[in-house]
């Protein structure tokens, strides 16, 4: 079957101005990831972003510091924008805060992070804005659906202050969907982050529709499953087939797999390594697989 | 937080194996060459301990408090509790021990241990968290800057403790076992959840403790017969 019947243009899902005016094997040099709008507004979002947990708590050591800097830079360079977080990742936020410094604040951030436990609410949020050393953030959700009937006024709340540009909920592998559910459908939500791999697809059936059908721009997390995923293919050979979408490592398949879905807006994978972070970006520029090439990519895994 | 069972014990781990490893790394080179001094001072404890006598003992309750303190404050308060929230409660138990270590250290109230199998595993414990856990490191494969000292960092602190504790017998002893053995089984979780095969160690001592108790209970009524 010839590559174009396999795969598709970034294009053709949604792309930026300047990035659809570029060849598709520009782009792909260049590592650039395509982006998609933001539904509620329509800013455009590169299609990958930065996960924070477990890889950024590296406490106050200063040779760690520097290279989740250097990874935070690499992120930049390679046109990536949406770092999330949360008060519950330990350390995190102030390594993030300490690498924008370092970095000179780069203009292209997107800053998402989360209201955590039952007992914090304002001052929280402030604690963790003063970590990132940003004026307000972009996105705040409320993690794990944590007390949400009271953080969820408070977000909207500084959002028609004009303290925070967009609000959203999250959960994890599975699970609370139905609330989840609930919440996309009664709740005038930006965004919504929930688990979406090529194993685990639960998402597929409801919440993916669900947010192409109200709007609402949806935040792919854990795609490689904390790495379990990465490991589970590590001894397999690439598919022959992941060449008609470009991947050069099965993680660039693994995320091309999830950015192929219409309604995801953005994954965003954690990493501790400047080459991973690159090959992360660079996944979200170039060719997508189609539904037919998906299948083959999600039962290759499940196989192994 | 609802649907509590769906969260597993990777959930809460929040950490690379790397950056658990580090913070050894830079304990140690934080507070160099005391770490020398602190390895001396669990020889000077054992041989305290051995020595047996009220005021060897009460001069090995104090330095025990004294680097339980320590080691709450450099290690688990300023460094372990940055990488892990749930830390910054621990440190509060580390000073309660110190605290009840110091009690003792100035009240006495306890007799050592008859000779026999008992005080052995004691002598056992406190010689293995002073010379033992510092082998670790390289046994598994890490880098000699990693190792665990005696009253620098938190494992090896607890276990001599506990050997120390095998060793006497008092009334109110019992108060000074539950913080031990809870960091204990905590740090042996916490390992296991890394995938690190170090894992045994805590939990080991946690057996080898709860096996000497056991024994001693049952020496007990033979020798004092109601
Ligand atoms: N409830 C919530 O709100 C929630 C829950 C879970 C996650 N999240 C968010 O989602 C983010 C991502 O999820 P996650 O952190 O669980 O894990 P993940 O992104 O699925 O996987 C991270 C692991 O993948 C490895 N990796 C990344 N890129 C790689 C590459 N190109 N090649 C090989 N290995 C690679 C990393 O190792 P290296 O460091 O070696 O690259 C890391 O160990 C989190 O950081 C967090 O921001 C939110």
């Amino acid at each position: 079957m010839p590559t174009t019947r396999r795969a598709f243009l970034q294009t053709s899902v949604a792309a930026t101005a300047a990035g659809a005016l570029l060849p598709t094997a520009l782009r792909a040099a260049t590592a650039e990831p395509a982006s998609r709008p933001i539904p509620s507004s329509g800013e455009q979002l590169p299609i990958v972003g930065l996960g924070t947990w477990i890889t950024f708590n590296v406490g106050e050591d200063p040779q760690r510091k520097d290279e989740c800097a250097a990874v935070m830079a690499a992120f930049f360079e390679s046109g990536g924008r949406m770092i999330d977080s949360s008060p519950m990742y330990g350390s995190a936020q102030p390594v993030i805060g300490y690498g924008l410094q370092k970095l000179g604040r780069p203009k292209a951030l997107f800053a998402a992070d989360k209201v955590w436990t039952s007992g914090d609410g304002p001052a929280q949020i402030e604690e963790t804005r003063a970590y990132w050393g940003v004026p307000r953030f972009d996105l705040l959700q409320v993690h794990n659906l944590v007390d949400w009937e009271a953080k969820l006024p408070l977000l909207f709340e500084m959002k028609a202050a004009g303290k925070l540009r967009y609000v959203g909920i999250t959960t994890s592998e599975g699970r609370r969907h139905d609330l989840i559910e609930r919440i996309m459908r009664d709740q005038p939500l930006d965004f919504v982050q929930f688990t979406y791999n090529a194993v685990d697809r639960e998402a597929e059936a409801r919440l993916l529709p669900l947010a192409a059908e109200r709007g609402i721009a949806v935040i792919v997390n854990r795609p490689f499953e904390q790495g379990a995923l990465i490991r589970r293919v590590a001894n397999a050979p690439l598919p022959g087939f992941a060449a008609e979408v470009g991947a050069t490592s099965w993680a660039q398949l693994l995320l091309k797999f999830i950015l192929a879905h219409p309604a995801v807006t953005v994954a965003i994978p954690a990493t501790s390594r400047v080459d991973h972070v690159r090959e992360n970006l660079a996944a979200g520029g170039g060719l997508l697989p189609d539904a037919d090439l998906r299948a083959r990519i999600s039962a290759q895994v499940r196989s192994l | 937080m609802s649907e509590w069972w769906s969260y597993s014990a990777e959930d809460f781990l929040l950490f690379s194996p790397r950056t658990y490893w580090r913070m050894f790394e830079l304990q140690n080179e934080a507070y160099w060459p005391l770490p020398v001094l602190t390895l001396a001072l669990g020889g000077i404890v054992t041989f305290l301990a051995a020595r047996g006598g009220a005021n060897f003992l009460r001069s090995a309750a104090a330095i025990l408090a004294l680097v339980w303190s320590f080691v709450a404050y450099t290690f688990l308060w300023t460094r372990y509790a940055g990488i892990n929230w749930a830390i910054a409660y621990v440190a509060p138990a580390f000073v309660l021990e110190a605290l009840l270590l110091l009690l003792i250290a100035v009240r006495a109230g306890f007799t050592v241990q008859p000779r026999g199998v008992v005080p052995w595993t004691g002598y056992l414990l406190l010689a293995f968290a002073t010379v033992g856990v510092p082998l670790l490191a390289p046994l598994h494969g890490r880098d000699r800057s990693t190792s665990e000292i005696f009253g620098i960092a938190p494992d090896p602190t607890v276990i001599a403790t506990l050997g120390f504790l095998i060793l006497l017998r008092g009334r109110f002893l019992w108060l000074l076992y539950p913080i031990p053995i809870l960091w204990c089984l905590l740090s042996g979780m916490t390992l296991h959840t890394m995938g690190d095969a170090q894992a045994w160690m805590p939990f080991t001592a946690v057996a080898v403790v709860a096996a000497a108790a056991i024994a001693a209970a049952v020496r007990r009524p033979s020798r004092t017969p109601a």
